[in-house]
């Protein structure tokens, strides 16, 4: 294969790494979030979305279950549940 | 889903430093960017063929030539009268900057291009299985320089990047870390405020080479801050403008929430080593908080 190999911009969402979750996922309880989005902030993946407190959402479809975002929150809002466990 | 200029569906591990640095300072460059990319693991696992995650134009030529493919494109966009409207970066990690790509970066500082380069510093090859770079730190365990009976691991010091950017008389240089991710975003907006050459160094933790769980990344990043083992500094026309003051924390902290350093944890003699290398840093920036006293009332 020769000359310059051109992927479509942003393509990487084709690809669902919410498949390498092995543990646990984070759950947004929605109870005490004031809307800091720290959460978006520190997400490795960018998976975390949201503009108002109460509302911020993961797409687990990409969320590899890091943990990041339930260590940061000041309020103790996202908790880590094993997937198992979930219904 | 998400607006940012780094998509998701990338193939970095869980809890991976360089992909959030990454993500901050593509969003805060803004979408009239170029990147040119040093091999490395953030070139692997963001454009895993025939997939991207970048949402601004993206080249990777070779392992040692991303300032040198930036300054090309730098040279077109004159030529095209366009440069004026379009950010420049060039990137890679602690060992294309430090070590195989050192060459070219200095020859991008040397011709004076107005391009930000960016080192992602996870303080080893860890594309490649954790091998010892010119940015890991003293005492560190990688594959190639390995802990054992007369071994404590990395027997060299960390190359002293910013200096060496320094010294090329450029007229910005900065270190930070995912540890504070507000500050990633002021000094990559502030940088392209300057015309001229740019370095940024931004430490990076990584959960596999630095073995730690993978939840812990900004903590690692802040605790290299807070014990002074990884300075946050500023440097504009060659003159430091600005620190992150801190109440200096002792170095065992950093040392053992890794599994990289645990063969020194019961060598008080290595430990010293380290804690010199805090105190000199501390020292030479003028890091400890002068509101906070000395050592705490009883």
């Amino acid at each position: 294969m020769f000359g310059p190999l051109v992927c479509k911009p942003g393509s990487s969402k084709n690809n669902k790494t919410g498949s390498w979750r092995v543990e646990a996922s984070p759950v947004f309880l929605h109870k005490n979030c004031i809307g800091c989005k720290m959460c978006i902030s520190v997400c490795p993946e960018g998976c975390v979305s949201g503009t108002e407190k109460n509302k911020m959402e993961v797409d687990l479809s990409f969320c590899k279950g890091c943990g990041m975002c339930a260590l940061i929150c000041p309020k103790k809002d996202i908790e880590m549940v094993k997937e198992e466990t979930q219904k | 889903m998400s607006n940012h200029l780094f998509s998701p569906g990338h193939t970095a591990c869980a809890g991976c430093g360089q992909s959030l640095a990454v993500r901050l300072v593509i969003d805060a460059a803004g979408k009239n960017t170029i990147v040119a990319n040093n091999t490395g693991c953030l070139e692997v696992f963001s454009t895993k063929y025939p997939e991207s995650a970048w949402e601004v134009p993206f080249v990777h030529s070779l392992f040692e030539n991303a300032p040198a493919v930036a300054s090309g494109v730098e040279a077109a966009l004159i030529y095209l009268g366009k440069k004026d409207s379009i950010n420049l970066i060039a990137e890679g990690g602690d060992g294309g900057t430090a070590d195989i790509g050192l060459q070219s970066l200095s020859g991008m500082w040397e011709r004076g291009h107005d391009i930000l380069y960016i080192c992602y510093d996870n303080e080893a090859y860890m594309n490649t299985g954790i091998q010892r770079s010119g940015l890991t730190p003293f005492s560190a365990n990688t594959t190639t320089t390995p802990k054992g009976v007369k071994s404590f691991g990395n027997p060299k010091m960390k190359k002293p990047m910013p200096e060496i950017a320094l010294a090329h008389g450029i007229p910005y240089v900065a270190t930070s870390s995912i540890g504070y991710p507000q500050d990633i975003t002021r000094k990559v907006k502030k940088a392209f405020t300057i015309k001229g050459p740019k370095y940024l160094q931004i430490h990076v933790p990584c959960p596999l080479g630095w073995q730690y769980p993978s939840n812990k990344s900004l903590d690692m990043g802040k605790l290299a801050v807070e014990t002074g083992l990884y300075p946050i500094i500023e440097y504009e026309n060659g003159k430091l403008v600005s620190v992150r003051k801190i109440t200096p924390k002792p170095v065992e902290e950093y040392l053992k929430a890794q599994g990289r350093f645990k063969q020194i944890l019961s060598n008080p003699d290595e430990i010293k080593k380290v804690q010199a290398i805090a105190d000199n840093n501390i020292a030479k920036y003028g890091l400890k908080s002068e509101s906070q006293p000395e050592t705490p009332a009883v």
